[in-house]
């Protein structure tokens, strides 16, 4: 890891809104994050939340309308993504920055050879002949440790397996070496054993590549092994961000708290119900006037439902949305 | 939970369920398939008892079969082979008369709560049909009644009686199917994935619920998933299935802690842990490569082709389930009440 790099990513303040029937929803609502060159930063939150949206703009895919990017900066190594025409956009989305999807049956095209695929990536970016192309796009399958590269590489999507998929779209996405790797639920739609592949895969790759990567999940056990710092998202805000180890250890968001407790934990003894957070994830369109969360926070008192909370600096690299930050965060540790 | 099998709810006596896709005709060999006649064995011969009272958790990865033994032990997919007993009866060989009957005891919840309910039905029409199927009120005002009570148990404002599904949350929704599938009173449960499609705060709410009409109304499951966390949080013993058999059952704690089978192993060591301590520490045992396809599935154990430790005979025996351990069974040829860690074995 290098520190004196600077930030590869900064995003400031960012906003996207999209007009609906229903109103102005504020899908992203006013959040920042830094990243370093080869860190991992893990983006949590229930669907809904915005953690989707919020790298989409990050990548300028925001379908505009009826989204749009209000307000904020997307500084992508001191280049500011939201200011650049689509045209420079383009030059650097694939080749600098990349993204892996959820689905990889749907976001690979199911009538192109996967060597066609791979191939206009690097043809268009690195500027490879066909020979060339052709050679690296082996050479990347071999990489993302597919059985016999020199032959799979001609066939079709349907040829491969969900975890397969998954690998040639890992492949595509590293094929320009980015900089940056968006992950958006990569291993979501893939079984427990095949997403223990593709997490070691990512792992690996990033070492050998030093590519920093956002991992958007929903799932914390996922986020736990494979980030250095995580962020918790809520109706589009940041609810919590703080590095891996202290947000498990000591959270002071009382909204990740209570997603820490109610995933079930095998060590513990059977029988006893399952901590759970009561009501239903807001309906981002007509957000109440205080927190987001205060109706289903045990901890809310009449300010939450009035006020909207502050962004409390817990210390250096730890923030927390919430009127009692302080006192969670106090009295999680003691936990 | 219970020890003895006397209190068996339903039986399941090597219960088969294959699915012929044709093939190995005369068209197939000149259009140049492989000559073989194509058949998938979902559910290959299996045989355990579900006790009263109980949750059995039932776990395995997409394509293992154990959605097609849910839906077979309701008789929602034909039975090839073997008995699944409930009551004295088999329900494989049920007229379609007495399994109407049946079905009031035996009900289903389902994995997605957006394509199990129509949508053209109010929730009180959703709920009341199999009330008024069963004639278990007997006016109009009886069976509105009687749902608005169930919509109660789960949760659900009664207000909500006449709204339709698109107007719910993932998580209602699911309330709703398990409303319906609690209406008539059943006795046995089959819960296909129920928490899969849900976020996770909703998840812990619908598993809490369901241990709440579990301890009320003594209902026993067939709790189906893929997520390990979850079946050991609700379920008193678990099955491990892969590729049509079970491979491994015991009591929810001892399978976590000390898994026998090969595959139980690495399954339970894939789940990521929530706690980034652990995870900085613990070994992984990955898998190579993929399930293999269940039609014509691997001869001899199905695992072999995946198991880090398989030897020749793995290709050629069929394990059965054996007691390992005290009510911890498990399948593999390679160990034995004698030398149950399949480590010690290999060291040797």
């Amino acid at each position: 890891m290098s520190e004196h790099n600077g930030n590869l990513l900064s995003v400031n303040d960012l906003r996207t809104y999209f007009q609906t029937e229903d109103g102005i929803v504020k899908a992203v609502d006013g959040i920042s994050f830094q990243l370093k060159r080869g860190e991992t930063l893990g983006i949590v939150g229930e669907s809904g939340s915005g953690k989707s949206v919020a790298n989409l703009s990050v990548m300028r895919l925001i379908p505009q309308p009826p989204g749009k990017i209000v307000s904020g900066d997307i500084l992508f190594d001191g280049i500011d993504v939201r200011k650049l025409p689509i045209d420079d956009v383009r030059k650097i989305r694939g080749k600098r920055m990349a993204m892996i999807f959820q689905d990889p049956m749907t976001s690979l095209n199911p009538f192109l050879k996967i060597s066609t695929q791979l191939m206009e990536v690097t043809q268009l970016h690195l500027g490879h002949t066909k020979e060339q192309a052709y050679e690296h796009a082996i050479e990347m399958l071999r990489k993302v440790e597919i059985p016999a590269p020199e032959k799979r590489v001609d066939g079709y999507p349907h040829e491969f397996s969900g975890g397969m998929r998954q690998r040639v779209m890992i492949a595509m996405a590293l094929s320009c070496e980015p900089e940056l790797l968006i992950a958006d639920e990569p291993t979501t739609a893939l079984d427990v054993t095949i997403q223990a592949q593709i997490l070691e895969l990512i792992k690996g790759l990033k070492d050998e590549f030093g590519t920093s990567v956002i991992l958007i999940t929903h799932d914390l056990g996922v986020v736990a092994g494979m980030t250095d710092k995580i962020i918790v998202m809520y109706a589009g805000k940041i609810f919590e961000a703080a590095p891996t180890k202290e947000l498990f250890a000591q959270p002071a968001n009382p909204y990740t708290k209570g997603l820490l407790k109610s995933v079930p934990d095998p060590a513990h003894e059977h029988g006893a119900p399952l901590y759970q957070i009561p009501g239903l994830p807001p309906d981002v369109a007509h957000l109440p006037p205080g927190c987001p969360f205060a109706e289903r926070c045990d901890r809310a008192e009449d300010i939450c439902t009035k006020e909207f909370p502050p962004f409390v600096q817990i210390n250096e690299n730890h923030h927390s949305l919430c009127h009692f930050a302080k006192e969670v965060h106090a009295a999680s540790g003691g936990e | 939970m219970t020890e003895t099998n006397g209190n068996a709810l339903i039986k399941l006596e090597d219960l088969k369920v294959y699915y012929d896709l044709g093939g190995g005709g005369l068209l197939d060999r000149i259009t140049g398939g492989s000559g073989e006649r194509r058949i998938v064995k979902a559910v290959d011969g299996i045989s355990f008892d579900i006790l009263k009272g109980e949750t059995l958790g039932l776990v395995g990865e997409s394509g293992c079969g154990k959605s097609t033994l849910g839906k077979a032990l309701l008789r929602l997919t034909e039975i090839t082979g073997g008995r699944a007993m409930y009551k004295g009866s088999d329900i494989a060989h049920l007229s379609g008369r007495e399994l109407r009957e049946k079905r009031k005891d035996l009900q289903m919840i389902f994995q997605d709560p957006y394509a199990s309910l129509n949508p053209r039905m109010t929730v009180g029409n959703i709920i009341g049909e199999p009330i008024r199927t069963f004639k278990l009120a007997d006016s109009k005002s009886a069976v509105e009644e009687r749902v608005k009570e169930v919509m109660e148990t789960v949760g659900l404002s009664r207000r909500f009686i006449k709204r339709y599904p698109h107007e719910f949350s993932g998580g209602q929704r699911q309330r709703i199917g398990i409303a319906r599938a609690l209406a008539v009173d059943p006795e046995f449960v089959v819960a296909d994935e129920p928490i899969s499609a849900l976020d996770v705060s909703i998840q812990a709410q619908i598993m809490n619920l369901m241990k709440e009409l579990q301890q009320e109304k003594h209902l026993t499951y067939l709790f189906i998933s893929h997520d390990l966390r979850a079946v050991r949080h609700v379920s008193d013993r678990v099955a491990v299935m892969y590729l049509g058999e079970i491979v491994e059952l015991a009591e929810g704690k001892s399978i976590y802690e000390e898994p026998l089978h090969p595959y139980s192993k690495a399954l339970i060591s894939a789940v990521p842990v929530p706690d980034p301590e652990i995870e900085e520490k613990r070994e992984r045992i990955i898998l190579e490569g993929d399930v293999p396809s269940p039609i014509n599935p691997p001869s001899g154990c199905h695992f072999h082709t995946r198991c880090p430790y398989a030897i020749e005979d793995c290709k050629k025996i069929e394990p059965q389930l054996v007691e390992i351990k005290p009510r911890h069974f498990a399948a593999c040829i390679r160990i034995s009440p004698e030398q149950p860690r399949i480590e010690d074995v290999v060291r040797e």
